[in-house]
């Protein structure tokens, strides 16, 4: 059983400070839905607030249509994975899984049947006498999992779990978490400062910024189809442009800047006219090597200064004429031994992969 | 061996005159305050009670008469057993747990309040207010309660005063007044291990519980108390030891028919001139600590390093 969530005008302000404006986003019943954002942009308390922990300054927070005000966190159909997980240490891994039940009085064989039976969801069968600090970090976040689902919650909003744990774990995780997901079907409402694990694991992302909603929509839209500069640079990489509006022809912009007229796309509810100050944004990837079959409808005469071998891709990193940095990366299958620092290449553009977006403050990384 | 003695490790790493400062320190408190006076108190206390003129003469042998006055009284007594001083002990054994008990109950929600539920200004300012009443003497503190508790004093007054009730309570004569300051007398050695002991919770373990559905008083019995118990053991074993060795509350706020464990020790010692007397029932008071104290560990499971922590 999932539920929908919504929250509705809801702000929450500490003193004078708004840690969360005027926010109102409808979640899917069985969606996989994460709230992105740098930290303090107010996504825990957002958070926070689903769960019951902290009351909205204004407006409400309904799960399955009905209104939460007033309803204190053990009562909402919603359980809540802690950044830090918060399992129990001095309990046993089958009394962490079990507490829920416990504390609604269900008998000591119910509770041990269940606590199997979750621990056979996680993998873990036969593990429920250990301590918890007895295991690895991935397992403990699995029991987290357990815990949060033994009471069959309708909504699991989970905190940046993952934060904790290395590079290659997390990214076992991540499938793990919408494996489990899938099975169980319920709502999931995932925290996360960690681009990357918003896209790979989520129906619809929101990003969020100083307490607001910069954008919702599929994790493809969001990063394709940025509405501020803020999500162009937020979600993934881009290479802003700064320049005036020269010409718009439908969907297709002429951006006039100190280092020649481009090409990019406008999105349909951008309101942009002649003259404006305006950002052409162009991913790294979208960056390409200079070929003769190619018949890209941008050329971006660029001066190399450094490189860098990720492994699939290599990155490198240019500046303009005018001065501004230019990021591109090229898969490693690609021969590059033909470009040295302080060497001069025109770089191709798609004006379709290219979008213009009005003058607003980027995202800092 | 000299030259092997200073090259030992401890030496290298502390510098020489500090290593040495550092080992007569310790060995100091370490032999004359604890080892000596225990020895020489359990020697005493099995010797017969002879002037100091006599020690070493005839008249001065080992015995167990003292102990065994306590439990069966003087030779030409009539009762089978010392009923007086018995009573006494047992009293004080378990009015030493209620208000050990009494204190924990108290103290529990305040500790827990200033932990975790008070900001840091509100915290500061209660923990003053706990500390400053204790920067005046105990027996001063317990003649201030004499005074509150009085017959004519001002609880009574004020209850008077305003109609509550038409006679004063005999607070003093149903050592009302002294169970009331013997909590208070101790109640910081109670307070701050209970403090520590659930400041060092986790706040994410608390509303983890209660966003499992936990009521508040399952979170306190699951979570919280488990994790203060160490706290709990070694606040209620400090409170109890310095509860039944307590002299001056006792002595100022019990009722005129009742005597406290110390005050029968206290006559011992000072009024009867009795030395081997006074360490014996020195020695059973010890001994009653000590069995409190590992009672204490072995019901709440918890070793002797997570309390003096």
């Amino acid at each position: 059983m999932s539920a929908d969530v919504e929250l509705s005008n809801v702000s929450v302000t500490f003193g004078s400070f708004f840690a969360a404006k005027n926010v109102s986003v409808k979640i899917e019943g069985g969606e996989f839905f994460s709230f992105l954002g740098p930290s303090g942009c107010g996504k825990t308390t957002l958070l926070r607030a689903i769960s019951g922990f902290q009351d909205p300054s204004e407006g409400n927070v309904l799960i399955d249509n009905k209104d939460m005000s007033g309803i204190g966190p053990n009562k909402r159909p919603t359980a809540l994975i802690f950044q830090n997980l918060a399992l129990f240490p001095l309990m046993t891994v089958s009394e962490n899984i079990a507490f829920s039940l416990e504390v609604r009085g269900v008998s000591k064989t119910d509770r041990q049947k269940r606590a199997d039976e979750l621990l056979e969801l996680i993998a873990l069968e036969g593990q429920g006498e250990k301590k918890v600090h007895q295991l690895s970090g991935g397992q403990k976040q699995r029991v987290a999992i357990a815990r949060a689902l033994a009471v069959e919650p309708k909504v699991l909003l989970l905190d940046e779990p993952l934060s904790a744990l290395d590079l290659k774990l997390r990214q076992r995780m991540r499938t793990e978490l919408r494996e489990i997901q899938k099975r169980v079907n319920i709502t999931f409402i995932y925290i996360t400062h960690d681009q990357g694990e918003a896209l790979t694991m989520s129906d619809r992302i929101a990003v969020m910024n100083e307490g607001e909603l910069e954008q919702v929509g599929p994790c493809d839209e969001v990063y394709n189809n940025p509405r501020t500069p803020f999500v162009a640079t937020f979600v993934g990489e881009n290479n802003p442009i700064y320049g005036r509006i020269k010409s718009i022809d439908g969907k297709t912009v002429e951006i006039d800047t100190p280092d020649g007229i481009f090409r990019s796309t406008i999105n349909d509810n951008t309101n942009l006219n002649i003259n404006d100050d305006a950002i052409a944004f162009v991913r790294p990837e979208s960056l390409f090597l200079p070929r003769s079959d190619d018949n890209f409808d941008n050329s971006l005469p660029v001066i190399i200064d450094s490189f860098e071998f990720e492994g699939n891709i290599k990155n490198f990193y240019a500046h303009l004429k005018s001065g501004t940095k230019i990021k591109f990366s090229v898969p490693n299958a690609i021969d590059t031994s033909h470009i040295k620092n302080g060497s001069s290449i025109n770089l191709g553009f798609d004006s379709q992969k290219s979008i213009i977006l009005p003058k607003a403050p980027l995202a800092i990384d | 061996m000299n030259s092997y003695f200073f090259t030992q490790p401890f030496f290298k790493k502390n510098g020489r005159a500090i290593a040495i400062y550092f080992l007569v320190a310790i060995i100091f408190w370490f032999v004359f305050l604890v080892i000596i006076p225990q020895l020489y108190m359990l020697d005493l206390s099995f010797r017969t009670n002879v002037p100091p003129l006599e020690r070493g003469g005839p008249k001065d042998f080992y015995t167990f008469e003292h102990y065994q006055h306590f439990v069966f009284g003087s030779k030409t007594a009539q009762d089978a057993f010392n009923f007086v001083d018995l009573g006494v002990f047992g009293r004080t054994i378990l009015v030493s747990i209620f208000v050990t008990l009494a204190n924990l109950a108290f103290c529990y929600p305040i500790a827990f309040y200033i932990a975790k539920i008070a900001n840091p200004s509100t915290a500061r300012l209660l923990i003053v207010s706990l500390i400053i009443p204790f920067w005046i003497n105990e027996l001063l503190r317990s003649f201030a309660l004499r005074i509150l508790f009085a017959n004519e004093g001002v609880i009574n007054n004020v209850l008077t005063g305003i109609g509550i009730i038409d006679q004063g309570i005999l607070f003093i004569t149903y050592d009302i007044g002294l169970y009331t300051g013997l909590i208070y007398a101790y109640i910081l050695l109670m307070m701050f291990p209970l403090y520590n002991a659930i400041e060092s919770l986790d706040v994410n373990q608390i509303e983890a519980a209660k966003d499992l559905g936990s009521s508040t008083f399952r979170t306190h019995w699951r979570v919280v108390i488990p994790h203060a118990k160490p706290g709990i053991v070694s606040g209620c074993t400090m409170v109890f030891m310095l509860t039944v060795g307590a002299l001056a509350t006792p002595v100022v706020l019990s009722s005129p028919n009742t005597l406290w464990f110390p005050q029968l020790i206290y006559q011992w010692f000072n009024m009867n001139d009795n030395w081997s007397r006074g360490s014996a029932y020195s020695i059973i008071l010890l001994i009653i600590s000590v069995i409190f104290v590992l009672t204490m560990m072995r019901i709440f499971k918890v070793r002797i390093g997570e309390i003096i922590r």
